[in-house]
């Protein structure tokens, strides 16, 4: 872009000030400008100011309002300004930046202490209130859901099993690999960690207990949980907000569909079926990654393994963690699809509802879990 | 200003263009209509460069962007202005934000000149002062399409590429953008491609149109095209769309 040769000078010619635009205006040059013109400033008042386009080879937009702009702040000054030999190529330019009145800008937000303080605390209170807002409209989203089950329950037809599977589909056995392998390494770290603590007192065998116990009540489904809360709760939001995005939704309405039952039923239903028998899965694959680092660390050979699992592992060791994932699965669909209809009709709210679901759904799940913890203490189990 | 020969585009296994050429002069405004699905936005987008043709020469400004390098695409890019179909706004930033964005990247330009260009480009597409504070999401469709015309008119380009500029428009408002380009282009000297389905605003801005039939440009003034025998021509400007919009031209030309 060419920026140079754009200018002007300023002489004395008889009982007037001529200033000489001289170059090409253009947008390009506009800093420089702008920054020359600034010295303008200390004309005196009362002074005749003529500014002569004569020389002026090329103007655009900014160049044009850079020269308006200073005869306008000049004249406020008191300087009587003109702007003189305007080249017909230029006459309209000037006319349409001289009717495009600038609008003032907005005033910035006053800057003082007490302000400032005051801005944190009603930010704080507002937080505070929408937290409170947030939490009784989950509560309301999921009466909704559990109203729109009730009357999809009264009449079976109207369920939809196919997208029932689908979401089985994506949800269960789409998450396969990935819960498989972490939860195989999760078992793997756990057994390694655990027999290098053990062995100082001789108890290497108890490793096997710390594995049964640790993974079937808490490590499996919860690991579990997080995953599917990233792969699926997120899936639920983006999908939903994409729809809403795109007015979907509001076209199933006016067609007499129920987006609840339409889209949350079979994510919810479809999660909450899929969901324990996820956690069983990651269950039995990081017990072989515990079994199998036992075996290569302590030389506890499978059968071995598989005895003392059967001392160590009660009754219900097995049901507590699994009788968890029903609920872990509602939180996640329920947050998920919650997020999905609050998007708003741009493609920024959906990345930012998505971010939300997420890290709301996680938090969900490892509150419940601690609830349970409690249930289960107080029931001795 | 563009220059182009034996233009052959294929998206997705179909060729939309062959052996497509044209030029677009100086001072022009350049209409291009054609059907569904034609490809006349893939045209404009292949001109301004997002989509890589499979054959032919493109010159903006006599230079083919597929030869220069990086620094000098950014140079020739920013001597064109586009305007998408509904603005392309940044969502995450203000009006103001929007535009400022060019003039920053491009020039490095420092407040408080930076938010008074920003404020001149608003006022110079007819927006209201408030809307510069507002998201993109609050705006009108109207404003949209302003806002979105400040921000490809932030760096004064010489040559603007409108893609249905009036597309989704009520009637009054897209009145109003035609008004609007057509000063902006007698103030500021533009040259004008744009893609069009809007009758009305063929004929109250465009010096020349273009139809996209059989994958190649027809180009002529409305006279022309009356005059040319090919279907698609005579059923979009025959049909009673075409007649009710021609009337109004007609009706101007006698009274």
């Amino acid at each position: 872009m060419q920026s140079a040769e754009a200018g002007f000078d300023l002489r004395t010619e008889g009982d007037a000030l001529v200033l000489h635009a001289a170059g090409r205006w253009l947008i390009a040059s506009a800093a420089a400008l702008d920054r020359a013109l600034g010295r303008l400033a200390e004309i005196a008042p009362g002074t005749r100011l003529r500014i002569d386009l004569a020389g002026l080879e090329r103007l655009d937009t900014v160049g044009a309002w850079l020269l308006l702009r200073t005869a306008r702040t000049l004249e406020a000054q008191g300087v009587v300004a003109s702007i003189e030999n305007v080249a017909p190529d230029f006459a309209p330019l000037l006319d349409q930046v001289a009717k495009g009145e600038v609008a003032p800008l907005p005033a910035p937000p006053p800057e003082g202490v007490l302000e400032r303080l005051a801005a944190i605390l009603s930010a704080i209170g507002e937080r505070t209130f929408a937290a409170g807002a947030e939490i009784r409209e989950l509560v309301g989203f999921f009466g909704l859901v559990m109203v729109t089950a009730l009357r999809t329950f009264r009449h079976p037809s109207r369920f939809r099993s196919a997208a029932l599977v689908t979401q089985m589909d994506r949800n269960g056995v789409g998450a396969l690999p990935i819960v498989g392998l972490l939860s195989f390494l999760i078992g793997v770290v756990i057994a390694f960690q655990g027999a290098d603590q053990l062995r100082r007192f001789g108890a290497e065998i108890f490793t096997v207990n710390l594995l049964a116990v640790g993974i079937l009540r808490e490590l499996g489904v919860l690991i579990t949980a997080i995953i599917v809360a990233g792969r699926s709760g997120s899936a639920f939001t983006a999908e939903i907000g994409a729809m809403e995005v795109n007015e979907e939704i509001d076209a199933m309405r006016t067609l007499g569909l129920d987006p609840v039952e339409l889209l949350v039923l079979p994510r919810l239903v479809g999660l909450v079926l899929v969901l324990p028998l996820l956690a069983a899965y990651a269950d039995f694959m990081a017990l072989v990654g515990g079994a199998l680092m036992s075996w290569g660390s302590l030389g506890v050979t499978p059968p071995f393994f598989v005895r003392q699992l059967h001392q160590a592992v009660g009754e219900w060791t097995f049901w507590v963690g699994i009788l968890k994932a029903p609920f872990f699965a509602a939180t996640i669909a329920l947050v998920g699809c919650r997020a999905g209809f609050h998007v708003s009709r741009s493609a920024e709210s959906v990345g930012r509802l998505t971010t939300l679901s997420v890290v709301r759904s996680i938090f969900l799940v490892i509150i419940i879990d601690a609830l349970f913890s409690v249930l289960y203490s107080r029931l001795g189990i | 200003m563009v220059r182009v020969r034996g233009l052959r585009t294929r998206v997705g296994g179909r060729v939309l263009h062959d052996n497509l050429e044209f030029d677009l002069m100086h001072g022009e405004v350049l209409g291009v209509v054609g059907g569904s699905g034609s490809g006349k936005s893939v045209l404009l987008r292949t001109v301004i460069g997002l989509i890589e043709p499979e054959a032919g020469d493109i010159e903006v400004f006599g230079e083919d962007w597929r030869r220069l390098d990086d620094a000098g695409r950014r140079v020739l890019e920013a001597q064109w202005g586009v305007l998408f179909q509904d603005g392309a706004l940044f969502s995450s930033l203000t009006a103001a934000q929007n535009i400022a964005v060019p003039l920053r990247e491009q020039l490095r330009l420092q407040s408080p000149l930076l938010d008074e260009v920003t404020q001149l480009k608003l006022g110079l597409v007819g927006l209201p002062g408030d809307a510069s504070a507002k998201y993109p999401a609050e705006l009108s469709g109207g404003m949209r399409k302003r806002a979105g015309l400040a921000r490809a008119l932030a760096l004064d380009p010489q040559l603007l590429f409108l893609d249905e500029p009036t597309a989704g428009l009520d009637p009054i408002a897209a009145g109003a953008f035609d008004e609007l380009i057509r000063d902006l282009r007698a103030s500021l000297g533009l040259t004008v491609f744009m893609v069009t389905h809007d009758l009305d605003s063929l004929i109250a801005i465009c010096d020349r149109i273009a139809v996209l039939v059989d994958k190649r440009l027809i180009i002529g003034t409305i006279a022309e095209l009356l005059r040319n025998p090919h279907p698609w021509i005579q059923a979009y400007f025959r049909g009673p769309r075409g007649r009710a919009a021609l009337a109004g031209l007609n009706g101007q030309a006698v009274g």
